[in-house]
């Protein structure tokens, strides 16, 4: 069985869950004798390829007198850069690429249809360009390529997708890592949920990452439930690389949050949870890691309330920080509004750090030793970061559980889910 | 013969290194010692060596005539002995000359004089100590950190002998009256007020270089025509400005130095002018009036008050988390301990916080080491998050502990309070009762009536009458009967007891009612 599949990031190169999430699903349906071939706008040639081979986009020539595409590249349909694209995981960088273009004077008139294009592989300024750039290489490769059977990971990858099953007329999974109402909350950006939806209908499978996903697919994009399936997520095991290197010299309890702090994230609920927490109880230290666009007004509010000598932040951290991070925390707490997965929390039981997650949160539907909560009820979270700092009886308990759990969330499992979805398409 | 009063103002923070998280608990060392001391040595040699060249000289040529003052705080003090000793020498050169007064502040450029009272005494002490070892002279006289200054700190500073003290020549303090003269503070007068013109120092400080500014370029010969159009009966012209004004904030390139240069020249030859020191101005001039400050001003923008320190939630959290301190501070006696109280209460580390500026100009970002206020929050708070750890250790008494304690004294208060009220209000009730009782106490009343009460009442009514009423009645009121009865009374209200029976209640009732009217004969 191979399979063409569509990416965005590979790792190392990543900037959220994607690309792990993608990194692992591979490894994982290498060990069914699944075959792949990756194909990334961009790759670096560091990229793990013992699982795949990895096609970087910007290595393909195209170009449109070619006869072979001449009757599909007018199908598709050139997509200007919409004015408030929400850049999907990293806003810092969109704003620098933004900033930066400004000071260069650097123009966006589109090379789409060059016959070279390099691609940034990023979420920038000509993200919707290099969408549809991918799209021409997914046909271009479609006609070339031997293979069963199109996998396509999040709307990036959509158009190359629709693409692909266009050209070649096989048949095509899509992969909802995430969908726009999660990224936006309500203000969705129609030109991204367009795309969203039309590589849904477009595919004979769609896999979403968690049933509140799949709601999502069904009830907002009106999906037909049928052919939408979840398969959630699972954890890389082997990850002996990360040791701390620090030593937690602090005496307090340390309660963490740690993700990109926007909107989706929730952590305005943190904030007040923290709180309620050091009006009982000034033993305990929270911890803000990340960075993103609410960052000043959640330090605002944190100075308002008069609790910054016991509420820090850290900035976005990277490599071991992670690690190190976790090493000090007690508590991990996760108040996302709306999560699609939510890795993080599995990282942290990895590390033997408790967790509190938001019930809002596609991983909550596969873990049990973690306490959940809504995310917009300060006090029942309150409670649960005190209890988890203060009866070691629960958080012990919660230690060596969630280790164990979190080892049972294999990749392999995952993978063969998602061969199980592959395999009544092939047949037909 | 009016007077033009220099006073410069140097001052360098300790700026922090970039401290994270990760390091609280772990590591001591907060302050950028590299780009510190590379900012130290390129202000030196741009601005205050020399300026200090160029004073000595002017000091030369001119003798007593010329004269100048310095604030130099005793952070910048410590700097120049880390990292540019010349500098120290250069301003021992200028003192030796005689024609230098050098004044007393806070030694760590700080914002305590809004905080305490004691502790801004004891460094204000502490810097004064400084300059009389450093340069030989005791300072008479006083100015704050920014010229901030109200009617209090003015009393508390005369409390500590200083003759002179420096503000700013607000306009809304100021209203119609000039800054020319000198005043005195509203609480004690014993201190004298010199303040700034603000007008004519920031032409020089601020306006210098500015192409855009009508009075560009300034010349010796302008800026003494200006002095010259001050009101005849004006005593005095105050220019009071950064040091670093000359050579950093105005460039060489300017011709900052080239116009200090020629200017006591054209003062002595254009106007009736002469220079003196603050001291000096406080034994020569009469004071015209006092001056009422209530709220704090200072030298800053245009508003003149403290918004640049404080007043945001950033920077009011930061400020009130540091003299939370103040307490435990008091028991440490740790060198270091001290000496990094000293360094995290300069003013600067708060300016940086400052979020009015998003807009503004360029003045405010004079070696700002942070990007954004709340990347200066954000440092300066993981700073202070270690240092209240090593304080409470140092202290023995971490603050958890001192809160418990705290806390089981204000319980111990709060349940003396509520026995407290509750015994008044019973004491009030029963004051009450007894004032009203001419007027309706009913038969239930007897029992909080006295024994004495008691046993008048009794004598009045006739036993057996006395035993109906007392039937069935509340266990309290038999037991503040019964042994006010007389021995012989007893005897027979016991046998009556025994002997009743069956008693209409509306016998019982009636007997109540007199016992009632019996009352009122009593207290009526």
């Amino acid at each position: 069985m191979r399979i063409l599949m569509f990416g965005w990031e590979f790792p190392p190169h990543i900037t959220g869950g994607l690309g792990t999430a993608c990194f692992g699903l591979t490894k994982g349906l290498s060990k069914h004798d699944v075959e792949m071939i990756f194909v990334v706008p961009k790759a670096y040639g560091d990229e793990d390829q013992s699982a795949l081979r990895l096609v970087n986009a910007s290595d393909i020539q195209f170009d449109f007198k070619d006869e072979s595409f001449a009757e599909y590249w007018s199908k598709i349909k050139y997509m200007e850069v919409g004015s408030n694209v929400i850049p999907y995981v990293d806003p810092e960088e969109f704003s620098n690429v933004i900033e930066k273009n400004k000071k260069t004077g650097e123009s966006y008139t589109s090379n789409v249809f060059s016959k070279n294009y390099v691609f940034s592989g990023k979420y920038g300024v000509n993200l919707m360009e290099e969408v549809s750039r991918l799209a021409l290489i997914g046909s271009g490769l479609a006609a070339k390529e031997d293979f069963d059977l199109i996998h396509a990971h999040d709307w990036l990858t959509y158009p190359a997708g629709i693409a692909a099953k266009k050209t070649s007329g096989k048949p095509l999974v899509v992969h909802m890592h995430a969908t726009e109402y999660d990224r936006t909350g309500e203000n969705v950006n129609t030109l991204v949920f367009d795309i969203e939806k039309q590589g849904m209908e477009a595919a004979d499978r769609v896999i979403t990452v968690s049933d509140l996903t799949r709601r999502i697919v069904i009830e907002k994009y009106g999906i037909d439930a049928g052919k939408v399936i979840t398969v959630h997520n699972a954890v890389d095991q082997n990850v002996t690389s990360e040791i701390a290197d620090i030593k937690k010299n602090l005496k307090e309890k340390v309660v963490t949050f740690l993700g990109r702090v926007t909107f989706q994230k929730g952590p305005e609920y943190f904030i007040e949870a923290a709180h309620k927490i050091l009006q009982r109880d000034r033993n305990v230290r929270f911890v803000m890691a990340g960075s993103g666009d609410m960052l000043n007004k959640m330090i605002d509010r944190v100075a308002q309330l008069r609790i910054a000598d016991r509420f820090h932040f850290t900035g976005f951290l990277k490599g071991n920080d992670v690690t190190n991070m976790f090493a000090l925390s007690d508590v991990f707490v996760m108040p996302s509004v709306s999560e699609p997965f939510g890795i993080v929390p599995l990282e942290a039981m990895r590390s033997n750090v408790p967790v509190v997650i938001s019930k809002q949160s596609g991983v909550a539907e596969i873990l049990e030793h973690a306490l959940k909560i809504d995310f917009w009820d300060v006090d029942a979270m309150a409670d649960s970061i005190y209890g988890l700092c203060h009866y070691d009886a629960l958080s012990s308990m919660f230690k060596k559980h969630g280790k164990v759990e979190v080892e049972n969330l294999k990749w392999e499992k995952a993978a063969l889910k998602v061969k199980q979805v592959y395999e009544p398409l092939m047949s037909k | 013969m009016k007077s033009i009063c220099f006073y410069f103002q140097v001052h360098q923070p300790f700026r922090l290194r970039t401290y994270r998280f990760f390091d609280i608990a772990n590591k001591h060392d907060y302050f950028d010692s590299y780009n510190n001391s590379f900012i130290m040595r390129r202000v030196a040699e741009k601005s205050y060596l020399p300026m200090n060249k160029l004073l000595l000289e002017l000091i030369r040529e001119y003798g007593s005539a010329f004269k100048v003052s310095f604030s130099i705080s005793g952070m910048a003090l410590e700097q120049f002995e880390a990292y540019a000793p010349s500098v120290i020498d250069s301003f021992k050169e200028l003192a030796a000359t005689g024609n230098v007064e050098f004044l007393a502040e806070t030694y760590a450029h700080s914002l305590v004089s809004l905080k305490n009272e004691a502790e801004f005494k004891q460094q204000v002490e502490m810097h004064a100590n400084k300059i009389e070892n450093t340069f030989g002279q005791k300072p008479t006289t006083f100015r704050n950190t920014e010229l901030i200054y109200s009617d209090e700190i003015g009393a508390s500073v005369a409390d500590m002998g200083y003759k002179v003290m420096l503000t700013e020549g607000a306009k809304h303090v100021l209203g119609w009256r000039s800054p020319n003269f000198m005043y005195t503070n509203a609480i004690n007068p014993k201190l004298k007020l010199l303040l700034k013109n603000f007008r004519l120092s920031d032409d020089i400080a601020f306006r210098f270089s500015q192409q855009s500014w009508e009075g560009w370029p300034l010349t010796p010969d302008k800026f003494t025509d200006w002095l010259n159009q001050v009101d005849e009966k004006e005593e005095v012209v105050n220019l009071f400005m950064d040091y670093e004004t000359f050579g950093e904030h105005q460039w060489k390139e300017t011709g900052i130095f080239d116009f200090m240069k020629k200017l006591p020249e054209a003062v002595f030859s254009n106007t009736g002018f002469t220079f003196a020191t603050p001291a000096e101005l406080g034994e020569k001039l009469q004071p015209v009036s006092s001056i009422q400050v209530p709220n704090p001003i200072s030298w800053a923008d245009e508003e003149r008050d403290l918004t640049a320190w404080l007043g945001n939630d950033l920077q009011d959290e930061a400020f009130g988390k540091l003299y939370d301190l103040n307490s435990l501070i008091t028991k440490c006696d740790d060198a270091e301990i001290m000496k990094d109280w000293m360094y995290l209460q300069t003013s600067d580390h708060f300016y940086y916080m400052c979020t009015k500026w998003f807009s503004d100009g360029d003045v405010h970002r004079y070696f700002n080491p942070y990007s954004t206020p709340y990347d200066a929050f954000i440092n300066y708070m993981n700073v202070l998050s270690d240092f209240i750890i090593r304080v409470e250790q140092a202290s023995g008494s971490s603050k958890p502990e001192i809160e418990g304690l705290k806390s089981a004294f204000s319980d111990l208060t709060d349940q003396a309070e509520k026995l407290a009220r509750k015994q008044a209000t019973s004491t009030a009730r029963k004051v009450k009762k007894t004032l009203s009782k001419s007027k309706d106490l009913k038969f239930e009343d007897i029992k909080d009536l006295s024994n004495t009460a008691v046993k008048k009442l009794i004598k009045d009514i006739p036993i057996d009458e006395l035993t109906i009423a007392m039937k069935d009645a509340e266990t309290e009121i038999r037991e503040k009967v019964i042994p006010n009865l007389g021995k012989r009374a007893k005897a027979q209200y016991d046998s009556i007891e025994s002997e009743l029976k069956k008693v209409k209640k509306s016998d019982i009732k009636k007997y109540r009612q007199q016992i009632e009217n019996k009352f009122k004969n009593m207290f009526g």
